[in-house]
């Protein structure tokens, strides 16, 4: 391990894929591998590029990779495609636009299965940025499965979300509204040749400025048009109470009105421009502070993440499982209620834990 | 955990019949293995590369264009050169059972003609992997 | 109507009976289904054709809605064309093939092309490694085209030619011998596949993106209806559509939902459609159920006679007709046994000369393994002409029109071709309908089905899911000399010796010019290639200037 971790970090492609795979199986070593690349991470760009299915998200990212490469960035690509809900198998299609990539050196793309992962992305993709920027790539794109509207877990590990949207999808702005609309910190109509695109870029820009006005006249906690109000729940699994953060990093980040491009990614129209927004967002947020901010949001969450994980893992030993039946039946036969019972339950877990933190130390 | 198969099928040459081709990354996908499709007219260079990247455990190729001789044996050449000894690499598609021993000889593991049950090609995988999965 | 209500009285008793009957001797299977997972009835009778109205529905042959052939006395007149597809090696090999199969009886060329060729690359590109002249003929300049039909009088042969993306260079090519020749264009017949949009679909050799291949379309159109009237400008594909795993329906949904869209762009183009459309020719698979596929060509042509007069509006009969030369299928060949695709090519035969094609190709069967060798082609060519001369099948017109089964099958492929059609339509037609995947998506679901139903044993594949044997690896497979490749390199590098390299130079740049305009594309690219410009430079310049088409893949 600590070879593959030394290779890694001097840029080997095998064993920074090798390193992946290791997260994707959760195997344990590779978590206390990841500790051994702390020095080498915090260089990277993260840029996250969502959208719905049939967006061009793909072809988009194709087109970035050319641009940053021309600019002398090393590039890596995080796709994330959805795992079959039957079988756990997976069919990974999005490389195939990035193909012409393949044998460049200064490019690293690799396909994720959510593997169960409702939110967009990939258990294992915080873990493979890690990876990707210790190996010294500039840039990771992270390109999500298609969204609907509630996943967005990529806001959590990106600097820069690009929302990509397309005309003639029918409700596509309905979609933006119904919840991802706050994660963007810069919007692309994609596909802008086709009819409809400028009512599109219309709408959203609208829809953006009536949002920036709300969050400055408002605190973003009790605003009538935040994700706090909208999706509590969401906050939460965000790690972040509703009236407790007075200073949320969506309220920065919204704070100027995120701009919307038109782009026509077959032919690369439009993408140098966005390259140049991208990159000066992310100067904009290291200049404010704003980028320290986030970064330090997303850890908290990832950490709150990892806790979950944990005891989910706990929870799945044999021991465990088997208090947890016990106490089922007794909530069942009324000898006890599933609060009791629950923290009865949570006590061991927390027991459990305690002891296995013993025996990693 | 146990490791999720990953496989690569990729069609090498100019040929654009991919129909064998993605029959068999559904049902790779059904067996519960993650496929990783790169589609038509890929070189051995990019097959290569993807799989290092993708970090695969197999690399399933089809062709039905005739240049089988040449394009597999130049796969599984470039993967030693890269030092990469732990993918299994087999094929598909329209070839002559007279050319399958230079295509074995050359460390493409198996040949799979026209008509073989994709069951087939899953249980090879699986009997054949050369890594662990634990 | 009293007369159908008996029926139908007998037919509930008859019925009630036999279904008390199959308790105690149960029929096969219980549900009996088409080639392409269709239900069967036990029986059909009149009560199943419904309002059938005859001169609507079928009318006479020769005449609207074509149900019953194109031709008012079809091969009684004369047979179709026999035409085997042919081609591997260098020009001088497929021009000695060419010379026997005319010798052999065959009646009309059909030119495979490699891939390289195909796909508009020299076989001195790097993509071209390992595929020169190994599914077809090489083709890189003029100087081959020259040795390709070197001793055929290009006015007394029809020749089709399995060319989509560069189109445009292979006819320009066959016009420029045609004039060394001393063959003026009009007197030249023939085909060009042409059809870019099932390339997307199903076929893969694709190079620019749709709307500049659909300009070089509809530029050959106009430009053949001005200087080769009797050349067959596109031939709308769904054989491929079939090969890669559709069922009949979507075969025929997908070939005339692509029509629909070279037509509407060719009248965009300012073409009137009485000025193409009569050179629109198409080409179907045949697969092994007879009688859905006969149904199958049938409900084809009555769907695209209404298509072209009622939605088109062409004035002009010869717009209304849909003309097709049918291949047998390739995918229903099998490795296993190879003798017995002798007896499935010959019904797929008899379902394309049943079903009133204008020619056929009829696989060899040793096709599931390799090219075909010189004796499996003369056996694939006999079984036509026993077919032709023997059989009775060509004597008559449509000879089983009025069958309750066959009515009631082309009644119901036409119903649900037009539900495609419409679907089709609502996605924003043919092209976006490819562009978002969908076409794809709709055959792969088909494909995998299949193959499914062929693993489980619920079709049965003679030799290959039942009734196996132990075999030995076939023997004298037809292979292509490996030098090829090599001996072709340096033809390509002694010709771009010879050649004016000023006058290409030129005409590439008036190329260049031309694509960035409006132009048609046709009269530069005539004289590109007249001083020896190579495909892969022509191409070459068009990728530079239209881009190249990445598909779009989904699961």
């Amino acid at each position: 391990m600590t070879e593959l971790v030394r290779r890694c970090i001097a840029g080997d492609t095998r064993a920074a894929a090798r390193l992946i795979t290791l997260l994707e199986s959760q195997d344990r070593a590779a978590y206390m591998a990841l500790y051994r690349l702390k020095d080498h991470v915090g260089h990277a760009h993260v840029i996250g590029i969502t959208g719905p299915p049939g967006a061009g998200k793909s072809t988009l990212a194709d087109k970035l990779i050319t641009q940053f490469r021309a600019r002398g960035l090393k590039v890596g690509v995080l796709a994330v495609d959805p795992s079959s809900p039957f079988s756990g198998g997976a069919i990974l299609g999005d490389r195939l636009r990035m193909q012409s990539h393949a044998t460049d050196l200064g490019v690293f793309i690799r396909s994720l299965a959510t593997r169960g992962s409702l939110g967009g992305i990939s258990k294992a993709t915080h873990g493979a940025i890690r990876v990707l920027d210790a190996a010294g790539y500039d840039i990771i794109l992270v390109e999500t499965v298609g969204v609907g509207q509630s996943e967005i877990d990529v806001v959590r590990v990106a600097d820069t979300v690009v929302l990509v949207s397309v005309p003639g999808l029918g409700d596509d702005i309905q979609v933006i509204k119904a919840g991802i609309m706050e994660i963007g910190d810069i919007f692309v109509v994609n596909k802008a040749d086709r009819d409809g695109a400028d009512r599109v870029v219309r709408e959203l820009r609208a829809m953006l400025e009536t949002q920036a006005q709300l969050t400055r006249g408002q605190s973003p906690a009790a605003g009538p048009d935040t994700l706090a109000a909208r999706d509590p729940d969401f906050m939460h699994h965000a790690g972040i109470e509703p009236g407790t953060q007075p200073e949320s990093a969506f309220s920065e980040q919204v704070s100027e009105t995120p701009p919307v491009l038109k782009t026509i990614a077959e032919n690369g129209t439009g993408v140098a421009e966005l390259t140049n927004t991208i990159l000066k967002h992310l100067d904009r947020l290291a200049s404010t502070g704003e980028l320290e901010h986030a970064r330090l949001e997303s850890i908290k969450y990832q950490l709150g993440q990892f806790v979950f994980e944990e005891i989910d893992h706990l929870l799945s030993a044999t021991d465990l499982t088997n208090v947890r039946d016990e106490l089922a039946r007794k909530v069942f036969s009324r000898k006890t209620d599933v609060y009791s019972a629950g923290m009865a339950l949570f006590e061991r877990v927390f027991q459990q834990g305690a002891d296995h933190g013993h025996s990693q130390a | 955990m146990e490791r999720k198969i990953r496989v690569l099928v990729a069609k090498p040459g100019l040929d654009g019949h991919d129909r064998g081709a993605k029959v068999i990354a559904r049902a790779l996908r059904d067996a519960g293995m993650e496929v990783i499709y790169t589609g038509l007219r890929q070189t051995p260079e990019q097959i290569v590369s993807a799989a290092i990247q993708e970090d695969v455990d197999v690399i399933a190729m089809s062709i039905l264009s005739g240049a089988h001789n040449h394009l597999f044996p130049r796969v599984v050449e470039l993967l030693k050169e890269q030092g990469v000894d732990d993918v299994l690499v087999f094929g598909g598609g329209v070839i002559p059972e007279e050319d399958i021993p230079f295509l074995k000889s050359k460390g493409v593991a198996e040949v799979f003609g026209p008509g073989t049950p994709t069951s087939k090609t899953i249980d090879f995988i699986k009997t054949n992997l050369k890594r662990t999965l634990s | 109507m009293a007369d159908n209500e008996k029926l139908e009285q007998d037919f509930n008793a008859w019925n009630a009976k036999v279904e008390k009957a199959n308790e105690k001797y149960p029929e096969r299977k219980k549900q009996f289904v088409t080639g392409s997972n269709a239900s069967v009835n036990r029986v059909y009778t009149p009560l199943d054709q419904g309002d059938f109205d005859y001169r609507t529905q079928l009318g006479l042959p020769g005449e609207f809605p074509y149900t019953r052939g194109v031709q008012p006395t079809m091969y009684r007149g004369r047979f179709w064309t026999m035409r085997q597809y042919a081609g591997f090696g260098t020009a001088e090999e497929s021009n000695a093939r060419y010379k026997y199969l005319l010798d052999q009886g065959q009646t009309g060329l059909s030119v495979a092309f490699d891939l390289p060729t195909q796909i508009g690359y020299d076989s001195d590109h790097p993509l071209s490694e390992g595929e020169v002249g190994k599914v077809g003929v090489a083709i890189d300049s003029l100087a081959d085209m020259e040795v390709l039909f070197d001793g055929i009088p290009l006015d007394k042969v029809s020749t089709s030619m399995t060319i989509n993306a560069p189109a445009a260079v292979l006819l320009a090519m066959y016009i420029a011998v045609a004039e060394k020749q001393g063959v003026s264009p009009e007197a030249l017949n023939g085909t060009i596949q042409n059809d870019i949009l099932k390339e997307y679909i199903a076929r893969g050799t694709y190079i620019f993106p749709p709307s500049p291949s659909m300009r070089l379309i509809t530029d050959i159109f106009e430009f053949c209806a001005k200087q080769v009237p009797s050349w067959n400008t596109i031939s709308i594909s769904g054989y491929h559509i079939r090969e890669a795993g559709s069922t009949a329906v979507q075969e025929v949904a997908f070939t005339l939902a692509d029509g629909i869209a070279y037509v509407q762009a060719a009248i965009k183009a300012g073409l009137g459609v009485d000025d193409f459309a009569p050179r629109l020719s198409f080409f179907f698979n045949a697969h092994n159920d007879l009688f859905e596929e006969i149904a199958k060509f049938r409900a084809a042509r009555r769907v695209w006679a209404h298509l072209m007069r009622d939605r088109f509006g062409a004035k002009n009969p010869k717009s209304w007709m849909l003309r097709f030369h049918t291949q047998t299928g390739g995918s229903t060949l099998t490795a296993q046994q190879p003798d017995n695709n002798i007896i499935r090519v010959t019904l797929q035969a008899l379902a394309a000369v049943l079903g009133g094609t204008q020619s056929l190709h009829t696989n060899s069967r040793d096709e599931a393994l390799a090219l075909p060798t010189e004796e499996a082609v003369r056996i694939a060519l006999r079984t036509q002409q026993v077919i032709a001369y023997e059989s009775g099948s060509a004597e008559t017109v449509d000879p089983l029109a009025g069958s309750y089964y066959i009515e009631s099958l082309t009644d119901r492929i036409e119903k649900e071709v037009l539900t495609y059609i419409k679907r089709i339509d609502d996605l924003g037609g043919a092209v976006k309908a490819i562009e978002q995947g969908y076409v794809q998506q709709e055959i792969q679901d088909s494909a995998y089905a299949w193959q499914m139903d062929v693993e489980k044993g619920e079709r049965i594949i003679v030799g290959l899911n039942k009734f196996q044997v132990r075999e030995n690896a076939p023997k004298g497979l037809l292979r292509v000399d490996p030098e090829v490749g090599e001996r072709q390199k340096r033809k390509l590098a002694a010709l771009k010796e010879t050649r004016d390299a000023a006058s290409v130079e030129k005409a590439l740049v008036s190329l260049r010019n031309a694509a960035r305009g409006s132009d048609n594309l046709m009269a530069p690219i005539l004289d590109a290639v007249r001083v020896y410009a190579t495909l892969g430079e022509i191409c070459g310049v068009l990728r530079e200037e239209f881009g190249e088409y990445r598909p779009n893949v989904m699961f």
